[in-house]
């Protein structure tokens, strides 16, 4: 548990007060029960799709999954990074790799362990690089990551060249067979299958990301982005904190490069092009940097946006290679649009627009006299006796990363 | 001898066409603190109009310069309408939004020109020079490429040295309040950095282009290594680009010429990460006092 928690709220608080506290308060049963719920509807949702939207809902998990990382990466510790879609690949050809015969054994648990371990690996070799480098400089060094990685696998015959590797996927094993026959009176298809997969790990890379973030290591992240000078009088190792936050994004990527194999079944250096590290820089930003909720949303909209895009095309005689130009371009204005008008990305817009509601509800509930409640939910001040039931509950947010991460000037 | 004769000229063409993108970069930089991604896709659709030009019949060598005033003007309404805004904010902004731009102006293209590979005529001779009974790899037409990166390096060079308007860019860049303070018009000089840059950017796209086969992707290799001369340079410098977009042509040249081209971009990352590991800043950065 974090340091700067709320006390529940004593004696004359509602039940629903005190349910309240227990939500603002407690960052890892909030993470929790969210999972369960996002459990549940992924259990329902896959069994409800056909298999090509099993694929994509596939396809948006682990993206999600490595925007995810770069959401901690960028939008919290404030490194930007261009060259996330290598790191992706170096735990997809790990996995690859241990499972490029149909005899293999290996558990699947085991192997995407691995491909996360080297992965993580990677992340530490660049992060203490990283760690070096400022804005364009450090942009420009994972930019080249971004091409230099692919053409790794390109040069070297045991990666397989520009063809890439195949791998084989395991069986699916019996009890998971029984389970899904018994909660949807069928047998999963492979691509189901592999979407729970992918599922699954995202929402336990997420519980993880998400208490970090509400942790101390997370405050030592949004620190360092926020003042550099004074996260170091602070008593905070610089260096320890960027390469920290590195390699957890890192650990994100490679993960989210394991279900990629799993899914594609086959990994070559196509598969991780400057596009996808660009990509995924765009889904953190538009999503609201710092915000997971956003990662996934977004990453669900760029999933399925071309799709839409080509069915509308389709309407208006657009072929497909057109209509996928076009729902590019809607993408990239997209990007402009947002940064011009909203820079603070999709869910800062949704958390401006709670903070307001709660603070008019609050204003309605409180005294004027108790001050500051009624202006907005901003960070606890000192002065808020925390068994004043109204104050702790409503509008005092412990830095538990459920307040918003503000896109502050980070280093120069 | 011969062999390597070749690939050294290969390497300086090359050094130059990387230095020409990355003296737009660094002017980019300089006036506004920018990464301008959109740089290469900027010069796509200038090289573009000219192309169309030639193929309509008209004379090359105004589809040259229109597409050099296009780049003018190009890069004058987007820093006006969309860099603008985004100036004095995070550096992430500018990031994204230059990301945004490289989209929107690349699909754009394809939309627009399609992704079928058309031939750009060379602007002059594209057979090598014969010296004895030898032909050396090096053309009239790189001779071009070659003296016009110079010219455009010793223009600049003598605009910010030499001229009033040099004077008031400079200044509008290193401080704009003083600046402004000073009569200096500081919105005017950044929108003509940006304007300049486009020109550069624009004409190092068409040296690529000459005597080549054009597609909207066709810079897409050039965005990443000019971007490392640029960064390899300081970022700050002129001839910082310059001797960067060398260094990394000659490296390139002969990794490719000598190893396998695919090292390339791995070379690339290793001259870049050397770079910045011994120099954070680049190296033609003079250290600088971090603000307190």
């Amino acid at each position: 548990m974090s340091e700067t928690t709320t006390a529940p709220s004593a004696g004359g608080a509602t039940r629903g007060q005190q349910l309240s506290s227990l939500w603002q308060g407690y960052p890892l049963i909030r993470h929790l029960v969210t999972a369960a719920i996002g459990l549940a509807v992924v259990i329902v949702v896959l069994t409800a799709v056909d298999d090509f939207q099993a694929t994509k809902l596939t396809e948006m998990a682990y993206i999600a999954i490595a925007a995810g990382g770069l959401t901690l990466l960028t939008g919290l510790n404030g490194q930007i990074s261009l060259g996330h879609g290598a790191l992706m690949a170096f735990g997809a050809y790990t996995t690859a790799l241990l499972y490029d015969d149909r005899e293999v054994g290996t558990p699947l648990v085991v192997v995407v362990l691995v491909s996360v371990l080297v992965t993580v690996l990677v992340g530490i070799l660049i992060g203490i690089a990283a760690a070096r480098l400022h804005g364009p400089y450090l942009a420009g060094a994972t930019l080249t990551l971004a091409i230099a990685v692919p053409e790794i696998g390109k040069y070297f015959d045991q990666l397989g060249g520009d063809q890439g590797l195949r791998l084989f996927v395991p069986e699916i094993p019996q009890w998971a067979t029984d389970i899904a026959y018994y909660l949807t009176g069928s047998d999963p298809s492979r691509s189901k299958y592999v979407a729970f997969l992918a599922w699954v790990t995202l929402i336990v890379v997420f519980i993880l990301l998400a208490n970090l973030a509400s942790s101390r290591i997370g405050r030592r992240w949004a620190a360092v982005r926020d003042d550099e000078v004074a996260a170091e009088l602070a008593g905070i190792d610089l260096t320890r904190a960027r390469v920290s936050a590195f390699v957890v994004s890192a650990a994100a990527a490679g993960a989210a490069g394991a279900m990629f194999a799993l899914a594609q079944r086959t990994v070559g250096p196509l598969g991780f092009s400057l596009n996808l590290s660009l990509t995924l820089l765009a889904i953190v930003v538009l999503g609201g940097l710092g915000s997971l909720t956003g990662a996934i949303l977004l990453s669900g909209v760029l999933v399925f946006l071309p799709q839409i895009v080509m069915d509308l095309g389709s309407g208006a005689d657009l072929d497909a290679t057109r209509a996928s130009q076009m729902a590019t371009l809607t993408f990239g204005l997209v990007m402009v649009l947002v940064i011009l008008l909203a820079p603070r990305g999709l869910m800062g817009g949704v958390r401006a627009l709670g903070l307001r509601l709660r603070s008019a509800r609050a204003g309605r509930r409180t005294p004027p006299a108790s001050g500051g409640s009624s202006s907005s939910g901003a960070a606890p001040s000192p002065t808020t006796d925390p068994a004043s039931p109204s104050s702790t509950a409503e509008t005092a947010e412990p830095d538990d990363g459920s307040t918003p991460i503000t896109t502050k000037k980070g280093t120069s | 001898m011969l062999q390597f004769t070749n690939t050294a000229l290969a390497g300086l063409v090359l050094g130059m066409i990387f230095a020409a993108f990355a003296l737009a970069l660094v002017l980019i930089w300089r006036s506004t603190r920018i990464l301008n991604f959109a740089q290469a896709p900027m010069a796509v659709l200038t090289t573009y109009i000219a192309l169309v030009m030639i193929e309509d019949g008209r004379p090359y060598w105004l589809a040259f310069v229109v597409a050099l005033l296009a780049g003018l003007v190009l890069g004058a309404v987007l820093e006006r309408v969309v860099i603008r805004p985004v100036e004095g904010k995070p550096d992430i902004n500018a990031v994204i939004l230059t990301l945004g731009l490289f989209i929107v102006f690349k699909s754009g293209a394809e939309v627009i020109f399609g992704t079928k590979l058309r031939t750009y005529p060379p602007t002059f001779g594209i057979r090598g020079i014969e010296i004895g009974d030898t032909t050396i790899g090096i053309t009239t037409s790189d001779f071009f490429t070659i003296g016009a990166v110079i010219a455009t390096l010793v223009l600049l060079v003598a605009l910010f040295r030499f001229t009033d308007l040099g004077l008031k860019m400079r200044a509008a860049a290193n401080n704009q309040e003083v600046a402004g303070l000073l009569g200096v018009k500081v919105g005017a000089m950044l929108t003509l950095g940006w304007a300049l840059a486009a020109v550069v950017g624009s004409l190092s796209g068409l040296l690529i282009a000459a005597g080549g086969l054009v597609q909207p992707s066709y810079m897409d290799s050039i965005v990443v290594f000019g971007f490392i001369a640029a960064v390899i340079g300081g970022l700050e410098s002129p001839a910082g680009a310059v001797v960067g977009g060398l260094l990394l042509g000659f490296s390139l040249s002969f990794v490719s010429g000598y190893l396998s081209a695919q090292l390339v971009a791995l070379v690339a990352l290793g001259i870049l990460m050397t770079v910045l590991t011994l120099r954070p800043g680049g190296l033609f950065t003079a250290t600088q006092g971090r603000r307190v």
